[in-house]
């Protein structure tokens, strides 16, 4: 605001006090003090973090399967680790295809000006919460999908997928599944995107020029170039499904039958909702057992995290040592 | 236009050039007349089956849209542009699916949420409240309060992270700390909710209060503050650094004088959006503050137990606990969502605002 103009010099240089020698030395060491102890304690906080559901965990995990009001922990989380795997996994098939669809319309199709308004309208969805969507879930998709289920269990009942006595309320597996894909749509989208965008232009126009149509052009340059990026975005979105906690403890009518079926009323729940539905009424023995599924969940998305980060820094990579290669 | 407008034309003739491009095409408005048709017959088969509903005739009239569309196309225009074709449109089709629940979402909260958007809900609390009536300002108020304290503590750490991670942080440390936040924005948000439990509980004994769930929050804020404010604070030129040096200014009120001047605007606006991520938050409230149906301005555990209510988590309990009458509390739990949904469009819009309007004009 003042960095220009002549009333910066004036104002800081003219009294005397702020080149006093003193001030000058203990301003910078202070400042960077509280720099670098911020980014410490970004490190204090995760290890707090860590530290903290490890502790509060270890009980659950230690201690005698009889003495434990879910009993035995590994038993206990099994049938959640299942749903969370399946309906994330669930997501991520329903959520990718669209996804890529959606920032290559963005990216290739659609016309300058309509670009962005449709990037904003794909990034509202990620501002809704989750708590709205788990509303939004279970009093309109789940109903308007029941007469899809009944057709589904009817005629096609044979497959095992579909198999099961057909949920009458709709709250299922596969709309559980569905809602989450909507809700990790926008970050798939964004990142997927922001990759198609940086598809070099001269290689676009070299695949036109050789005759190429539109989509062609897409099949040879773009998707080859965002491949490893598209496959970090879903890594990314897919742990905010498995993390995914409001939304599936709303719509989903769920236990602990481990079941591949879609469209029953008896899923297997997801780790986040169980503990959502569970932590309000859990007593002093039942916290820990709660905790140690939560730290299992967070081992699950630290990992698929930090592989969809791999995979984008290996691609940074690649491309830096392409180019590098190119040019050398 | 037609193709068979001068078909035997000579050589040379000037309308020769005109034809034969467009030939082997399909006319401009094949596209959309086929597009209505097929959506028509669809929903004429659907009628002859007694089962006509819009939302089912676009659902099926789509693929046959596709359908016609490439047998359309590959007669006249060949197999790749047909391909070509279809794939432009199962593209557009991929962003109008995405549309559909946006739009029923928004439509179902904006007229389940009306009924109950009255004076009453933001100045009547719940308390003693059964059936109909009474309010969420309960509710708001600890949003509010939960929200404003969780910013209070994430910003300061947040900015001077991003400081850090683009004016002094070099090597191996800042590798590390950028991967840190890499990890804390993937943290699941009802694990900081039951790191914030587990905190509480080992610092004073089991407890719900405001300040755990603003704890929670924090853990989750953070990551967002640091990723918004660096990416701004990395555009702030280096001649503008320079030249402060250069004037013998020292590197802190470099910083403070040069560098945050030209990128605030960027910063409040990733703060405010920040917030938006957030305030929508259940879980993690749900595990640390427990619930209540009067006002609580207090955020400290004193004495353990002192639970306090945001939104999000009156939304929640108002549709999954619902007493008699059942709609009286549907209808709280849909206009909690409307506010919510409100809430976070305004702060998205204002952030944008501000990252716009007060923009520096940083290429002079």
């Amino acid at each position: 605001m003042t960095v220009t103009g002549g009333n910066v010099v004036s104002e800081d240089l003219a009294p005397d006090q702020s080149l006093l020698v003193d001030r000058r030395k203990l301003g910078d060491p202070v400042f960077k003090g509280f720099s670098v102890g911020s980014g410490m304690l970004i490190l204090v906080i995760l290890a707090a973090v860590a530290a903290f559901l490890i502790v509060q965990a270890v009980p659950a995990f230690v201690a005698d399967a009889a003495d434990l009001p879910y009993g035995n922990t590994w038993g206990y989380v099994a049938p959640f680790l299942f749903g969370t795997i399946w309906s994330s996994f669930l997501a991520l098939l329903m959520a990718v295809p669209v996804a890529i669809g959606i920032a290559l319309y963005i990216s290739h199709f659609a016309p300058k000006q309509l670009a962005s308004p449709v990037a904003f309208v794909v990034d509202l969805l990620a501002a809704v919460p989750s708590v709205v969507f788990g509303l939004w879930g279970i009093n309109v998709l789940a109903p308007a999908l029941v007469p899809i289920y009944q057709w589904l269990g009817a005629n096609l009942g044979w497959i095992p997928l579909f198999g099961g006595n057909v949920s009458g309320t709709g709250r299922t597996m596969l709309t559980a599944a569905i809602v989450l894909a909507i809700m990790i749509l926008p970050i798939i989208t964004s990142l997927s995107r922001e990759v198609f965008l940086r598809t070099p232009g001269l290689q676009e126009e070299a695949s036109f020029a050789l005759g190429a149509t539109r989509w062609e052009m897409i099949g040879q340059v773009v998707l080859p170039f965002g491949r490893s990026g598209v496959v970090s975005a879903a890594m990314l979105g897919l742990g905010r499904a498995l993390g995914e906690t409001m939304a599936v403890a709303m719509v989903l009518s769920g236990g602990r039958n481990i079941t591949f079926q879609l469209l029953t009323s008896n899923n297997p729940n997801t780790i986040a909702s169980n503990i959502a539905l569970a932590f309000p009424e859990a007593d002093s023995h039942a916290v820990p057992q709660l905790i140690a599924t939560g730290l299992v969940l967070f081992v699950i998305t630290f990992v698929v995290n930090m592989a969809g980060r791999a995979i984008t820094s290996g691609h940074g990579f690649r491309l830096a040592h392409k180019r590098a290669h190119k040019e050398g | 236009m037609t193709a068979d407008a001068q078909p035997d034309a000579p050589l040379g003739d000037q309308y020769m050039p005109r034809m034969s491009l467009t030939a082997g095409q399909l006319p401009k408005f094949t596209d959309l007349g086929l597009l209505v048709i097929s959506i028509a017959v669809a929903a004429a088969l659907l009628a002859l089956f007694g089962s006509f509903n819009l939302v089912g005739a676009i659902l099926l009239g789509g693929p046959l849209f596709l359908v016609g569309i490439y047998a359309l196309a590959f007669s006249v225009e060949g197999r790749r542009r047909a391909v070509n074709r279809v794939a432009r449109y199962v593209i557009i089709g991929a962003f109008v699916l995405a549309l559909v629940p946006l739009v029923s979402l928004l439509w179902e909260v904006i007229s389940k949420g009306l009924p109950r958007f009255d004076w009453q809900f933001f100045t009547e609390t719940k308390r003693n409240v059964v059936g109909e009536g009474g309010g969420a300002a309960h509710a708001i108020m600890g949003t509010l309060v939960v929200t404003g304290l969780a910013t209070v503590f994430s910003v300061p750490v947040g900015l001077f992270t991003a400081i850090y991670l683009v004016e002094y942080g070099k090597g191996g440390p800042k590798k590390v700390i950028t991967f840190l936040v890499d990890v804390m924005t993937g943290i699941p948000s009802i694990v900081a909710g039951l790191f914030a439990y587990a905190l509480f509980s080992a610092v004073i004994g089991p407890s719900k209060s405001g300040l755990a769930g603003a704890v929670a929050l924090t853990v989750l804020m953070v990551p967002y503050v640091v990723r918004n404010s660096e990416e701004i604070i990395r555009l702030v030129p280096n001649s503008l650094r320079e030249a402060s040096y250069a004037l013998g200014v020292t590197r802190w009120r470099t910083i403070v004088k040069v560098v945050l001047p030209t990128s605030i605007s960027g910063i409040v606006s990733g703060v405010i959006l920040a917030i938006a991520r957030i305030i929508g938050e259940t879980a993690p409230l749900l595990v640390t503050m427990g619930f209540t149906d009067s006002m609580n301005t207090n955020a400290l555990p004193a004495g353990g137990m002192n639970p306090m209510t945001a939104l999000p988590v009156f939304v929640y309990y108002e549709y999954t606990r619902p007493g008699r009458p059942q709609q009286a509390y549907f209808d709280r739990a849909w206009t909690g969502a409307l506010v919510l949904v409100l809430i976070v469009m305004i702060l998205n819009v204002i952030g944008r605002y501000v990252a716009k309007r007060f923009a520096p004009k940083i290429n002079r």
